[in-house]
């Protein structure tokens, strides 16, 4: 039987799945933001986001086209003041600790706040194993043995099986959903206590994408992930706690954030309803 | 509902003090750079360069290991050594610049705009006579080269990247070669060509020839390579919208690479605007105000600073430098209003 969105079957999805509460997982503090806003010029793009995002939970930012959402999970990186006439305003704690707080070197702020994008961009002169491996020779960190780490990111990322036998083979010779999945393995030989994941499966069918859902979930057991996604029942399957962004002339501005199944089922907020029921506008 | 905006910031931008360690660093490179130059064998401009330079790595580098490790200290070493190449690079231009400015001014005066040379000697005060003829003469041979090299340049352009047809290899690989051809050359293929034996005499429209064939293969290859960037989903959208090759490649495909393509137009000006051997054979380098491309011989700046420059005196001299001023800022101005017409939307 053909899925169909209504509230009652997105509920249902997030209704169906286990959930995790904030501190169910030891993993420190986890990632907050505080009163975030963003510019881009004198573009007001992102105002007032505060957001937390509890250790080991899934979160999605869900919301129309240029709301914000991929703004603000770069703020959360400082991927944001990669581009030139890029502002911001408020703080991004993790585990306590503003990411910009001056001093900080924000190569391992990036090192710790991984980020999977929207276009799978494997490095293209390197093979599949040394893609997985790439992250510990660009910021030169040690690791005695390297073939325990390239199968354990392959399996987490749910592609070992496909790729064992070709550990060689260029990674551009893989299928789109391979190779986004190759990029979350290559995130993850980091080792990130927390991955940002900008569309990541907008690019991809419905099999692939179904394989990465699988591999978000089994990593949120180990970290922290936030998850931008158009798809609704993306976000009703795999998120413990779904935020609605929204830009409705002015700049960005989250709406209301919760547990998934309550903002799939009872959403506090009109517009919430409106979004995620379909009747938008 | 009313929410205070903060002001925007931009936290990555060092604060003050975080600059100490770097003001730091930058007055023990004045120090120690003194210090070697007085005290050692470096010496000169040179020497102090070099240890400006080596001391400006390492001290650079050492304030950001200390606050942020070893990692950034590398970064930052890299850093300083890649700025370093740049400003090395930015030496000769600004000290060319510098010279010609401080030479050429001197003998800039009004009338140097508005008398041509017909009643001067290059030897005479430079009160006397002027290089109106030759500014003319340089706008009119760089407009004809331009009116026959820029629609050649950038429809070869054109068939070598959207019609690809027969020959373009062949093409790509003469216009490669036409780039290579030494520039008194040009001149003598023009002068053999259309005017030896032919009782054509000098002419500006003949000087626009020859400077054509320097300008072409110029025009032509950079805007291949503009045209070459502009990525195919462009042109697909605009068939797909059924359009034919030419409507898409005229409105589509043309207008994306509008920048670029004037970015070719200027370097072609910029190849040809200062070449003086083309014009020896091709356009006579006359001293009298000549409006007409196309009869009579016709001053051009590069000529008139030749002429000045092997007579040699103290006045032709200056007479030269104030050309070579003039020249720049013709050229500057061309650059700055072509970039100016390039980055404006339509």
């Amino acid at each position: 039987m053909a899925e169909q969105v209504t509230p009652s079957s997105l509920a249902g999805i997030a209704g169906s799945q286990p959930r995790k509460s904030p501190g169910t997982i030891p993993l420190g503090t986890g990632l907050e933001a505080r009163n975030v806003h963003a510019w881009f010029g004198k573009n007001h793009v992102l105002s007032d986001i505060s957001l937390d995002f509890a250790s080991g939970t899934v979160t999605a930012l869900i919301g129309p086209s240029g709301c914000g959402k991929s703004t603000f999970i770069r703020t959360l990186n400082r991927m944001h003041e990669f581009i030139p006439t890029a502002a911001m305003a408020g703080e991004v704690l993790l585990d306590g600790k503003d990411v910009y707080a001056p001093g900080t070197d924000v190569t391992k702020i990036r090192l710790k706040i991984g980020m999977v994008f929207q276009k799978p961009n494997p490095f293209p002169s390197m093979s599949i194993g040394e893609n997985v491996l790439a992250g510990l020779k660009l910021a030169q960190l040690k690791q005695s043995n390297k073939d325990d780490l390239l199968e354990e990111c392959l399996v987490r990322a749910g592609l070992w099986n496909e790729v064992k036998d070709r550990l060689d083979a260029h990674g551009g010779s893989l299928s789109g959903g391979q190779q986004q999945r190759l990029c979350i393995a290559r995130s993850l030989a980091v080792r990130p206590q927390v991955l940002l994941m900008d569309e990541p499966c907008s690019a991809l069918d419905p099999g692939s994408t179904l394989r990465i859902e699988e591999t978000i979930r089994e990593l949120s057991e180990t970290m922290t992930i936030v998850i931008v996604t158009h798809n609704m029942q993306q976000a009703a399957r795999i998120s413990d706690y779904t935020s609605f962004f929204l830009a409705d002339g002015g700049p960005g501005v989250m709406v209301e954030v919760g547990p998934t199944s309550e903002i799939f089922s009872r959403p506090k907020d009109q517009r919430t309803e409106n979004y995620v029921t379909g009747r938008f506008g | 509902m009313t929410i205070t905006t903060p002001k925007p910031t931009k936290p990555w931008r060092a604060t003050p003090k975080a600059m100490v360690p770097n003001f730091i660093a930058g007055l023990s490179v004045i120090l120690g750079t003194w210090f070697l130059i007085e005290f050692t064998g470096l010496a000169g401009k040179l020497g102090a360069f070099l240890a400006a330079s080596a001391l400006a790595i390492v001290t650079l580098s050492l304030a950001a290991g200390i606050q942020r490790g070893g990692q950034a200290a590398k970064n930052v070493a890299v850093g300083t050594f890649v700025a370093i190449g740049a400003i090395t690079a930015m030496f000769p231009v600004v000290s060319i610049l510098g010279t010609v400015f401080v030479r050429g001014i001197r003998g800039i005066y009004v009338g140097f705009f508005t008398n041509d040379m017909s009643l001067a000697s290059v030897n005479d005060p430079l009160d006397k006579g002027g290089i109106l003829h030759a500014i003319i003469g340089t706008l009119l041979l760089i407009l004809f080269a331009m009116l026959i090299s820029v629609p050649l340049g950038i429809l070869t352009a054109l068939y070598l990247t959207e019609i690809k047809g027969p020959g373009s290899r062949l093409i790509r690989f003469l216009v490669q070669a036409m780039s290579g051809v030494p520039s008194i050359v040009a001149g003598l293929f023009i002068y053999s060509a259309f005017i030896s034996g032919t009782g054509r005499g000098f002419s500006g429209f003949m000087g626009s020839l020859a400077l054509s064939i320097l300008m072409l293969p110029t025009v032509a290859r950079t805007a291949e390579e503009v045209l070459l960037l502009i990525p195919a989903d462009l042109r697909e959208a605009g068939l797909a919208l059924g359009a034919t090759q030419w409507r898409t490649v005229a409105m589509v495909v043309v207008p994306a690479a509008k920048s670029g393509l004037i970015t070719a137009v200027i370097l072609g000006v910029a190849r040809i605007a200062g070449e003086t051997a083309p014009l020896l054979f091709t356009t006579g380098g006359g001293d009298a105000v000549n409006g007409n491309p196309f009869d009579g011989v016709m001053g051009s700046i590069p000529f008139a600073i030749w002429k000045a420059l092997i007579a040699g005196s103290e006045e032709s001299n200056a007479r030269a430098w104030a050309s070579i001023f003039i020249l720049l800022v013709i050229v500057l101005a061309l650059f700055f209003s072509a970039r100016r017409l390039g980055k404006r939307r339509v």
